[in-house]
């Protein structure tokens, strides 16, 4: 197998071509490339590794440094001010809410208190209204009752005024009763008998 | 290769000379997909994002989303201490992502097609880790090979398990991605090749073909899944190495 350094040959045409391609294949048969090509199997030729080499030096430094320097940059920054922008308004909704629940919390405080001053309002008006009501219930009952005392009095009087002719008339009828009967007898002593009888 | 009608999976990956500026700085279809790639995610971040809309457009938000999706990743991995890295971490996967998308279109070039491309980013990711790791650690960086809580008699074994986990790392970062966009560009075209080959060969092969132009359909799908998922994978990783940079002591 000839051995001839494929790296000064550096050219893919011409009549270096069959030393190039037997040297390289020679170099890496293990890689099974089929010999009957002619030419190097071209990822394995090394006379084009230097140009290869050479442009991607090139360009991807060209790459990194733009990429480095502008466009990355540039993305981050947007994307920042993205997240800036929402965290500021999920902030602001978040203090709105706070100030809604301090709004509420308020208006449930001032509703309580007003419900309870409307019950105490109704309580001393319903205290002064059954107060009222007993006041006159009493005055109309002392008046009634003054009146039943004096209609009572007054027909124990009646009572006792009738009960107290009952003796006389008893007199009246015993001493008329005699007469009749036996034409004798006074007043005096009918009513004498009369009370007499009745102390009994 | 001179032959059109010649189906050739592998002359996708030709690097042709478009401008001869010397060896080393000649001017391939790979430096044009560089540029274009870089050019794409830049001229696209920036004027989406010219803007600076609070409520964003459609354009903007996905800027906001890869820059988000790129933050939480690296987050997660190396924690608040790793977003220093963040513009790294956002160009490699900008750059994967894009590059392997590209690669997709047909007739376009991919650039992470090639190991050399893979091996240069794997390694300046590797460069960053070892060169911050020892700017902020000093030799304490080297806690890292010795994982906490094994017991001193593990160590001679654990210890080495440890360094060449560490010296493998640039070469799985590099082929993971290579090996994957190489493998799902040359079954696509294999694939490919087959409905055009069978196509050729009479109504029977012009029926036949409907088999492998299926199978292309499903494999375009997943290639696109791919491209998207390497780029991932390897910003995950960049992500994870940085880490261990940040805090060695695991």
């Amino acid at each position: 197998m000839e051995t001839t350094t494929t790296q000064d040959g550096a050219t893919t045409e011409g009549e270096h071509t069959t030393e190039n391609a037997s040297g390289t294949v020679g170099t890496h048969s293990s890689t099974g490339v089929p010999e009957e090509h002619g030419e190097a199997f071209p990822p394995f030729d090394p006379s084009t590794f230097g140009t290869q080499l050479v442009w991607l030096a090139i360009t991807f430094a060209a790459l990194y440094v733009v990429i480095s320097r502008m466009a990355l940059p540039r993305i981050g920054a947007i994307l920042d001010d993205r997240k800036a922008r929402i965290d500021g308004d999920l902030n602001a909704a978040d203090a709105s809410r706070q100030k809604t629940d301090a709004a509420i919390a308020a208006y449930e405080a001032e509703l309580a208190n007003a419900r309870a001053k409307s019950h105490a309002l109704a309580e001393e008006t319903r205290q002064g209204i059954k107060a009222d009501i007993d006041t006159k219930r009493q005055a109309v009952e002392a008046d009634l009752s003054k009146k039943v005392t004096e209609a009572e009095t007054r027909i124990q009087a009646t009572k006792t005024e009738a009960l107290g002719h009952v003796g006389e008339i008893a007199a009246d009828t015993v001493e008329a009763l005699v007469q009749q009967l036996t034409g004798a007898g006074s007043a005096q002593e009918a009513r004498d008998a009369v009370a007499q009888v009745s102390k009994e | 290769m001179a032959d059109p009608t010649k189906v050739d999976p592998i002359h996708q990956f030709g690097i042709t000379t478009m401008v001869p500026l010397g060896d080393s700085f000649a001017f391939t279809n790979s430096a044009l997909f560089m540029v274009l790639t870089v050019g794409l995610i830049v001229s696209y971040l920036l004027i989406s994002t010219a803007g600076r809309k609070l409520v964003p457009t459609r354009a903007q938000l996905v800027s906001e989303m890869l820059y988000e999706f790129v933050a939480n990743m690296l987050r997660g991995a190396a924690g608040t201490e790793g977003m220093k890295f963040f513009p790294f971490v956002f160009s490699i996967f900008m750059f994967v992502l894009i590059g392997n998308v590209f690669g997709m279109i047909p007739f376009f070039f991919t650039i992470t097609s090639h190991i050399i491309v893979t091996f240069a980013l794997a390694i300046l990711v590797i460069g960053v880790v070892l060169v911050y790791g020892f700017m902020k650690n000093g030799l304490k960086f080297f806690k890292l090979f010795v994982p906490q809580g094994v017991p001193g008699y593990v160590l001679p074994i654990v210890v080495p398990i440890e360094i060449v986990s560490f010296l493998s790392r640039p070469i799985s970062l590099s082929v993971r991605l290579f090996a994957n966009v190489l493998a799902g560009h040359i079954t696509l075209k294999v694939f490919a090749g087959f409905v055009f080959t069978m196509g050729t060969l009479g109504w029977l092969g012009f029926l036949g073909a409907a088999l492998p132009l299926a199978m292309t359909v499903a494999l375009t799908a997943l290639e696109f899944l791919v491209a998207v998922l390497q780029a991932y994978v390897f910003a995950v990783l960049t992500s994870m190495y940085l880490n261990d940079a940040i805090h060695p002591s695991h």
